[in-house]
């Protein structure tokens, strides 16, 4: 992307962020929000953070070696680490770091015959 | 009398014990972000300009892909609304603390972010200190461990130049945690299960490049269509 398409993109999402947190302060000052306001506000998310740690992976090939084991491992530590201590930065940066040794160091190498 | 007052009765003082565990957690955030954003050769001040402006975490992480895959505006647009509607439920429970906030209010609904949401919503005010001024600092201090921790970030990515490959994965494990805290805070399933069909059915027909827009608004429509199953199984004890 260029430049000045990533200062528009960056308004963007400035004013619409702005816009969602602002919106009960415009409308609800004195009733309630429709149901289905409230409704996509609550579940959308789930549902939307889902996609994405799918969109995340799109580009790992679960075929040819080294089958996503990279990732796999990875997001096995996330997830454990995650269970045990519940701490986001243990949890992002350890898997992470493990991310980084497995694919820089070729660890899994041996998976290509 | 004493003419002078100890720091621990200053307002700042409760506001900065009060963001400790989000100092943390925002400074190295920030840090990871400015450090992914630079790594690829995006001009490293754009991170801190998004993280004093956009300030929402993991739509600023996920922009980054945004920036290097061309994506278009209109597909920026309606994934900031969805990842951010879950804000326009916050503001229904701080609309009368904000009203303390005077003149202020705006930078108070401008910085609402996850975190500062829970501190604002659970702290039990201290005693002898102004309210309207405790909330503000909460919430500048939130704002400013995330810009600090950005530069920070992006700085050490411009100038420390070190094999990255791999440092992808930071979104990767942002997002997964997201979701492991999703599915604990949520009795139903249903969400899950729809966004994983929609992402991957998305992935086989339209292919991976495109397949974030189709996949987001078509769970969106099946989360509005199984509305009532939803509330039911999030419901039920």
């Amino acid at each position: 992307m260029n430049v000045t398409n990533i200062e528009i993109s960056i308004a963007i999402m400035t004013l619409i962020t702005f816009l969602a947190r602002a919106f009960p302060f415009i409308f609800f000052r004195a009733k309630r929000p429709p149901e289905m306001v409230v409704f996509i506000g609550k579940y959308a998310p789930f549902s939307v953070i889902t996609i994405l740690v799918i969109y995340c992976l799109k580009d790992v090939s679960f075929l040819k070696p080294p089958f996503g084991l990279n990732e796999l491992i990875a997001i096995l530590f996330v997830v454990i680490l995650h269970l045990k201590f519940r701490n986001f930065f243990v949890s992002i940066f350890v898997s992470t770091f493990v991310y980084m040794v497995l694919v820089q160091l070729n660890l899994l190498n041996f998976l290509r015959f | 009398m004493r003419a002078q007052r100890n720091i621990s009765d200053t307002t700042i003082f409760h506001a900065i014990v009060a963001t400790m565990p989000i100092m943390f957690g925002y400074v190295s955030g920030g840090i990871a972000f400015g450090l992914l954003l630079a790594s690829k050769g995006i001009p490293w001040i754009f991170a801190p300009i998004m993280s004093i402006f956009v300030y929402a975490g993991s739509m600023q992480f996920i922009a980054i892909q945004f920036f290097l895959s061309n994506a278009n505006l209109i597909t920026i647009a309606i994934i900031t609304l969805l990842i951010n509607c879950r804000h326009m439920l916050y503001g229904l429970s701080l609309l009368d603390k904000f009203d303390l906030t005077g003149k202020l209010k705006p930078y108070m609904i401008f910085t609402l972010t996850d975190e500062t949401y829970a501190l604002l919503t659970t702290l039990k005010d201290p005693n002898k200190i102004n309210k309207s001024k405790f909330y503000i600092y909460i919430s500048a201090l939130n704002h400013f461990y995330w810009v600090f921790g950005t530069i920070l970030g992006a700085i050490m990515g411009n100038a420390i130049k070190f094999n990255t490959l791999g440092l992808d994965f930071t979104l990767t494990a942002l997002f997964l945690v997201i979701l492991l805290e999703q599915l604990r805070s949520y009795k139903t399933r249903l969400p899950f299960w729809i966004g994983a069909t929609c992402a991957i059915a998305s992935i086989f027909i339209i292919g991976k490049e495109n397949m974030l827009l189709p996949s987001i608004i078509l769970s969106t429509l099946l989360l509005i269509i199984f509305k009532r199953t939803v509330t039911a199984q999030n419901e039920r004890d």
